[in-house]
C-alpha cells in the first residue's frame, strides 16, 4: 500500500508554537527540579556554609571599605552575599552541564535535539529552563539571608531579576559550551577544578577587588577578566538598584559568545558530536 | 516504479498525482557514508521505506545501524548521500524532515521520575503541540499501545516492556509518516519482546513506514522488506523471499549468516 502524502516543501511552526516549545521545556525542568529535592538542597547548602560559617569566621578578618554601591560600612556577610547568588548560578549551570552529558549517555537528549525546531532555539530554551531554576534557588537563598539578617532595599529583590536572568544565561550558556566537550560523565570532575573553583575564587564574589590589587596587581587583572566577576558585581548593583553598565555590557557579550559556541558545538555539520566515536550498532 | 512514473515531477524529486498528493518513499536513503577519522562506519547506504511497510535492518552489533539513524534523525551530518524522509532532504529541510518522523532509539529516554503523561506533554511541546491538543494526542498513542490505564503513572514504576511501549507510544504522538525503532527489544522478556512487534505491526494499517533496526532474526516477518548491514555495507535488500533466493538458503536466518559470513572470510582472507 503506497498512501498518498502532503507535499509542503516547507515546514515553518507559528510563534504560538515557539512558545508552546519553550514552556514545555521550562516546565520539564521545572518538574525535573520538583522531583530531585537533593538537587535543590545542596543547591542550597553551598552558599549558606559559606554564608554561616566562612563569612562569620571571616568577619573580623577581612574589612570591607565603602564601595559602590554601597553608602555604608557593611558587615562581610552583606559583601558576599552577592557572591553567593552568583555562585548558585554558576554551579547551577553547570549541573544543567551535567545533566546535558548525562542525557547524551542515556538518550534523553537526543528526544530534544530530533525535535523539527531549529536546533538553536531548542538549545535557548534549554538554558532559559535552567536559568529559571537558579532563579528560585537565589530567591530560596534570599529568604534565609533575610532571617540572618542580610537585607537589600525593597526594590533590590525585583531589580536583581533582570541581572539574574542575564548571569544565570551567561553561566549556563558556559556549561552548555562545556557538556559539548566533555566526552563522558566521568570526566566532568575535571570541570569543577578547571572552571568552577578558578571562576570563582579569582572574582570579586569573596573579596574586594582593590584588595587583591594591592596583595597581587597580576592577579587583579585575572580578576578583572574573568566574566563571574562581573556576573557577581552586576548582582551586586542590581541588589541595590543599580545598574553596572561595563559589567552589564561584559556579561551580555559573554552570553553571547557562550551560546553562539555552544550553538556551533551542537549543530550536527560543525560540532564537536559528530567527530567523535560512533554509537553500537 | 511503475506507479512512480504515472506522476508528473515537480523537482526531480518528489514525484506528484494529480490531486496533488505525493507517491514519495517514507524513508529514501541514497549512497550515504560516514566515517569517524580514519574509520568507515557507512559506505555507500542506500534503502527505501516505503509507505505502510515494515523494513528490518538487520545488522550484527557494530555494523552502523545506529549510525544510520544518527544520520536519518540529524543528530550528525550528511556528509556523503542524501537522506529523504516523505521527499524532504534532512539536511536541507530538517524542520520538515524532522516533523514527519518518530524515532525509538536503542537506549531509553524517559524521565522515569515523571508520569507517562507528562513526558508525552514535554514531547508533544517539542513538536509545538499545545496542551489541549496534547491530551486528545495521548488518549490516541496509548490506547493504540494498550497503555490508557497507566496515564498517570510514574515511568519507574513500569516494566520494562511498558516503558518501551510508552516510548513507541511518545514516537507516534506528532502523527510521523515515518517510524525508526532502534533494537527497541533489546532486554525485555519473550512476551515483552512478542507484544512490542505486534503493537508496531498494527500500525502499518495507518499508512506509516516502519524501518526497524535488529539483530534478532526471529523479528522478520515473511511479508518485511529487508536490509542486511554489514560493517557499513549494505549486503542485501528486498522482499525477505528476494534476499532467502539470492542467498540460495532455506530461510532469513541462513541467509543472514550466509552473508555476513561470506563477508567475514573475504575480509579475513584480504587481512582488512
Amino acid at each position: 500500500m503506497n498512501g498518498p502524502v502532503e507535499t509542503t516543501t516547507r515546514h515553518r511552526f507559528t510563534l504560538a508554537q515557539y512558545w508552546i516549545c519553550l514552556s514545555g521545556i521550562v516546565w520539564r525542568e521545572g518538574l525535573r527540579f520538583i522531583h530531585q529535592r537533593e538537587r535543590f538542597i545542596s543547591a542550597l547548602v553551598r552558599p549558606l556554609v559559606w554564608l554561616f560559617i566562612f563569612a562569620a569566621g571571616f568577619r573580623q578578618v577581612l574589612g570591607v571599605s565603602i564601595i559602590p554601591p554601597y553608602e555604608t560600612y557593611v558587615l562581610y556577610e552583606v559583601y558576599i552575599a552577592p557572591g553567593l547568588i552568583a555562585m548558585i548560578q554558576l554551579f547551577n549551570g553547570m549541573q544543567s552541564s551535567l545533566t546535558m552529558v548525562y542525557d547524551r549517555e542515556t538518550g534523553g537528549m537526543r528526544t530534544l535535539l530530533v525535535s523539527p525546531f531549529p536546533r538553536w532555539w531548542l538549545l535557548t530554551s534549554k538554558l532559559l529552563a535552567g536559568t529559571m531554576v537558579s532563579i528560585l534557588q537565589v530567591y530560596a537563598f534570599l529568604l534565609i539571608a533575610w532571617f540572618w539578617d542580610i537585607e537589600v532595599p525593597p526594590v533590590g529583590y525585583f531589580m536583581v531579576i533582570p541581572a539574574l536572568l542575564l548571569c544565570g544565561f551567561m553561566l549556563g550558556a558556559l556549561g552548555m559550551l562545556i557538556s559539548s566537550l566533555i566526552k563522558q560523565l566521568e570526566n566532568f570532575a575535571g570541570v569543577m577544578n578547571f572552571v568552577i573553583f578558578p571562576m570563582f575564587f579569582a572574582s570579586s564574589a569573596l573579596y574586594p577587588l582593590w584588595r587583591v590589587k594591592e596583595s597581587s596587581p597580576f592577579l587583579y587583572y585575572v580578576c578583572e577578566a574573568n566574566p563571574f566577576t562581573h556576573a557577581t558585581e552586576l548582582i551586586r548593583f542590581a541588589l541595590y538598584g543599580k545598574v553596572e553598565w561595563v559589567s552589564l555590557l561584559v556579561v551580555a557579550g559573554c552570553a553571547v559568545v557562550f551560546l553562539c559556541g555552544a550553538i556551533v558545538a551542537y549543530d550536527p555539520s560543525r560540532g564537536f558530536l559528530a567527530r567523535r566515536g560512533g554509537p553500537a550498532g | 516504479m511503475g506507479r512512480r512514473d504515472r506522476f508528473e515531477v515537480n523537482d526531480g524529486t518528489i514525484p506528484i498525482n494529480p490531486a496533488g498528493l505525493t507517491e514519495a518513499p517514507a524513508l529514501d536513503v541514497e549512497g550515504v557514508g560516514h566515517r569517524y577519522g580514519a574509520r568507515v562506519a557507512l559506505q555507500d547506504v542506500s534503502l527505501t521505506v516505503r509507505p505502510a511497510s515494515f523494513t528490518v535492518l538487520l545488522g550484527l552489533n557494530g555494523a552502523g545501524k545506529s549510525t544510520l539513524f544518527s544520520l536519518i534523525t540529524r543528530l550528525y551530518a550528511i556528509r556523503a548521500g542524501t537522506i529523504r524522509i516523505l521527499g524532504h532532504d534532512v539536511g536541507r529541510e530538517p524542520g520538515a524532515a524532522l516533523s514527519r518522523l518518530g524515532v525509538v532509539f536503542q537506549s531509553r529516554a524517559l524521565d522515569a521520575d515523571i508520569s507517562v503523561q507528562q513526558n508525552l506533554i514535554y514531547h508533544a511541546a517539542l513538536h509545538g503541540i499545545g496542551r489541549r491538543q496534547a491530551d486528545e494526542q495521548i488518549t490516541r498513542v496509548l490506547t493504540l499501545v494498550d497503555l490508557t490505564d497507566r496515564r498517570r503513572e510514574r515511568v519507574s514504576n513500569l516494566s520494562g516492556g511498558q516503558m518501551r511501549r510508552v516510548e513507541i507510544a511518545r514516537a507516534l504522538l506528532h502523527q510521523p509518516k515515518l517510524l525508526l525503532l532502534d533494537e527497541p527489544t533489546v532486554g525485555l522478556d519473550i512476551k515483552a519482546r512478542a507484544d512490542i512487534v505486534g503493537h508496531v505491526r498494527r500500525l502499518l494499517a495507518t499508512g506509516i513506514g516502519v524501518l526497524w533496526a535488529t539483530h534478532l532474526i526471529d523479528e522478520v516477518g515473511d511479508g518485511d522488506d529487508v536490509v542486511v548491514l554489514h560493517n557499513g555495507r549494505v549486503l542485501a535488500k528486498g522482499s525477505v523471499s528476494d534476499v532467502v533466493a539470492a542467498a540460495e538458503t532455506p530461510d532469513i536466518g541462513s541467509a543472514f549468516t550466509k552473508l555476513t559470513q561470506t563477508e567475514i572470510d573475504n575480509a579475513a582472507e584480504t587481512g582488512s
